[in-house]
């Protein structure tokens, strides 16, 4: 099951190279929707967030408007995912090949997870200098980032390959996976506030439903994989 | 099987009528109006209830896929699609019914309400879960995803659930309203009410699920022609000479 | 090798097999014939465990068909050439071909020869097959199945698109598996070409078996 994970992730990423969808295509959109975002929300706009402290209203809602950036970033990565699979018939191939389902579900997961993250690097750095908010636990931050990228990827993968062989993919994939990742961008945000503006108490159990997520979704995806991949 | 309805469903249908009339009555004229809220605690004989049935769609949903996953028999992957709908249905109704309750507790249509919030997303979610069973793919795989799909949909309705409540109530205390105070009566029309919208409930799922088995048959009706005409056009080579 | 008695192949709610009788023994080329549509590609495809049994009953090489857990078995020993390459279109050549070498869990070392065997090994293995040729995405198709060493060839008409140089190629590569052991099925629109190799003619129409004919091809047994 790893072995058919690792060949799978590595042979994703290697695609990923050949092609830089995701740094030519997808980074570019992510650093877009943080630009529009700003557009949305006044930077002038002040708000009190205790007695006698404000903020720009901006820097509140970053950690709200970064996880939205991923989260649409997530969705054309987990697309592209699964269109590399479908044009020349290969899931036919790997099927053929006896992969273990299990194997290709972490395997396309980790590839994604790893472009997301690398992503979210950049993202991340665009955010703090676009929105300007204090930084107060880097280290919940990163656990943040790491458990919430699993959890996306992982729900994502599953629903996106529920979606595949179809025409109307690139319309399910949102609808069925957005409602579904819900309570990721709501403990993400919580969670990304705390790091950044402390007071962390709550933060790291966020950070905790989070990884729950990651983990149910790991587990289901790799129940799963079989029966959604199996044809007839 | 050549009609949807049967006597069973005619008594089950009439009976969702009588107690639905008997439920109005009770929840309108004889049972008192609550101390704090008023006369606007008669919602909550339509809101609870239906909300009630659609929780119960969403379990047959997860019951039938679950089965349905280990036999492949259709009726219950019929039953889970149908049971969704009403599921479907009944969530719509609960998010018209809350909001029009809304606006006299909260004084506004939409409040962030963790539970009116979950039951949103729950909502798109199911819509879903609808648009994965009208998929163009074979219908043995349609129905296999459907299924993974409809089981995993109750963690998700679970997760999303305690996800948000835990969202607001680290602000504030979950408040619905006022403290509400239901004496006898109202508790027995209440439970009417419960009752007469399983009745409805249940009337409509026979009849979809049986909707959804007719049509089944057709298809395979269908299926049984396009074979013998499939079967024609092989006769009709053989009969003509292959080409060689 | 192949065993289908009355097999029914439902794609998309169309009966594209609609009651099969096809016996293929080992060692044998058959090559199916008929017009679009007759149900070729999907014969090949059920034959390789991917279009599904409806009905009717059917075995491969002993594995029966009306089982998941046996169709994966069926999977992993057939080969299937399709109209599709089963190839990533932004990989290289090399970078596809060990791929599926490990998916398939085919030996590493025999990538080597059989880039170079197959013409495959110069400036085409730093290639993507996007940029390639349909004959050369065809002999790319080829490689991989080689690799794999499929006991049944599956092949959806594997001259189609093709020079004559590739349609050569095509028939030498099916000699070569014939002679070391494999089985092979042929869907062809091609008359005079496949007739030469095939031990066996089988016409198709309307998804059902129309009738048969031996041929003098060389394959290695009599059916």
């Amino acid at each position: 099951m790893f072995r058919d994970a690792w060949l799978m992730a590595s042979k994703d990423l290697r695609i990923e190279r050949a092609t830089r969808v995701g740094t030519g295509q997808i980074l570019p959109f992510g650093g877009l929707v943080l630009i529009l975002f700003g557009l949305a929300i006044s930077p002038v706009y002040q708000v009190t967030v205790a007695v006698g402290v404000r903020r720009p209203m901006l820097a509140q809602a970053a950690p709200g408007l970064f996880w939205i950036t991923v989260l649409l970033a997530a969705l054309l990565a987990l697309g592209r995912s699964f269109a590399v699979e479908s044009t020349d018939g290969n899931l036919d191939a790997l099927k053929m090949a006896g992969l273990d389902p299990a194997g290709i579900f972490l395997g396309k997961s980790a590839a994604v997870a790893a472009q997301l993250l690398a992503l979210q690097l950049v993202l991340g750095i665009g955010a703090f200098i676009l929105y300007g908010p204090p930084l107060a636990d880097p280290v919940l931050l990163l656990t943040v980032v790491i458990l919430a990228t699993l959890g996306i990827t992982a729900a994502g993968t599953v629903y996106a390959a529920v979606a595949s062989g179809l025409r109307v993919r690139d319309t399910m994939v949102p609808l069925l996976v957005l409602p579904v990742v819900a309570p990721v961008l709501l403990a993400a945000t919580k969670a990304t506030e705390a790091a950044l503006f402390g007071p962390l108490d709550n933060g790291w159990s966020w950070a905790m439903l989070l990884g729950v997520f990651a983990l149910l979704y790991a587990g289901v995806g790799m129940l799963a994989f079989g029966p959604i991949m199996e044809e007839s | 099987m050549t009609s949807t309805s049967s006597k069973a469903t005619y008594v089950v249908g009439w009976a969702a009528i009588v107690g639905l009339a008997l439920s109005l009555l009770f929840a309108l004229v004889l049972s008192p109006p609550e101390v704090n809220m008023g006369d606007s605690v008669r919602l909550l004989y339509v809101h609870l209830p239906t909300i009630a049935v659609s929780y119960l769609g969403y379990g047959i949903t997860f019951l039938g896929s679950v089965i349905y996953l280990r036999n492949q028999s259709p009726f219950w992957d019929l039953l889970a699609g149908a049971a969704a709908e009403i599921g479907v249905l009944f969530t719509a109704f609960v998010l018209v019914t809350g909001a029009i309750w809304g606006k006299p507790t909260w004084g506004t249509y939409w409040e962030w309400d963790p539970r009116l919030t979950a039951t949103t997303v729950m909502f798109i979610m199911y819509l879903g879960y609808l648009a994965i069973r009208r998929m163009d793919l074979p219908q043995e795989v349609r129905s296999r995803r459907a299924a993974v799909v409809g089981i995993i949909a109750i963690a998700n309705l679970i997760i999303v659930r305690y996800s948000v409540q835990w969202w607001r109530g680290l602000h504030q205390g979950q408040t619905l309203g006022v403290d509400t105070q239901l004496d006898g009566l109202m508790l027995f029309s209440l439970f009417l009410s419960v009752v007469a919208f399983l009745l409805l409930g249940a009337w409509l799922l026979i009849h979809r699920f049986r909707v959804a088995w007719l049509e089944r048959q057709v298809e395979d009706m269908r299926l049984a022609r396009a074979l013998s005409e499939r079967r024609g056009e092989a006769g009709g080579a053989a009969l003509g000479g292959v080409v060689s | 090798m192949v065993n289908l008695s009355g097999a029914i192949s439902l794609i998309g709610g169309f009966p594209a097999l609609a009651g099969v009788d096809l016996t293929v023994d080992d060692g044998e080329i058959v090559v199916l014939r008929g017009p679009n549509g007759a149900g070729k590609s999907t014969l090949l495809r059920l034959c390789a465990g991917l279009a599904p049994l409806n009905g009717g009953s059917g075995t491969i090489l002993g594995h029966d068909l009306a089982s998941r857990e046996r169709r994966r078995r069926i999977r992993r020993e057939t080969g299937l050439l399709a109209h599709q390459t089963f190839l990533y279109d932004e990989l290289t050549v090399e970078d596809n071909l060990r791929f599926w070498a490990k998916a398939n869990r085919a030996d590493p070392s025999t990538v080597e020869p059989i880039l170079d065997r197959l013409d495959l090994g110069g400036r085409l293995r730093t290639v993507k097959i996007s940029a390639l040729s349909a004959g050369q995405r065809r002999r790319a198709s080829v490689a991989v199945m080689v690799c794999r060493r499929p006991k049944i060839w599956l092949l959806d008409e594997p001259h189609a698109g093709l020079d004559q140089a590739g349609r050569d190629f095509i028939d030498e590569i099916v000699r070569h598996a014939v002679r070391f052991g494999a089985t092979v099925i042929i869907a062809s629109h091609d008359h005079g070409r496949v007739s030469n190799l095939a031990t066996r003619t089988v016409h198709l129409v309307g998804g059902m078996v129309t009738g048969a004919e031996d041929g003098q091809g060389e394959g290695r047994s009599v059916s």
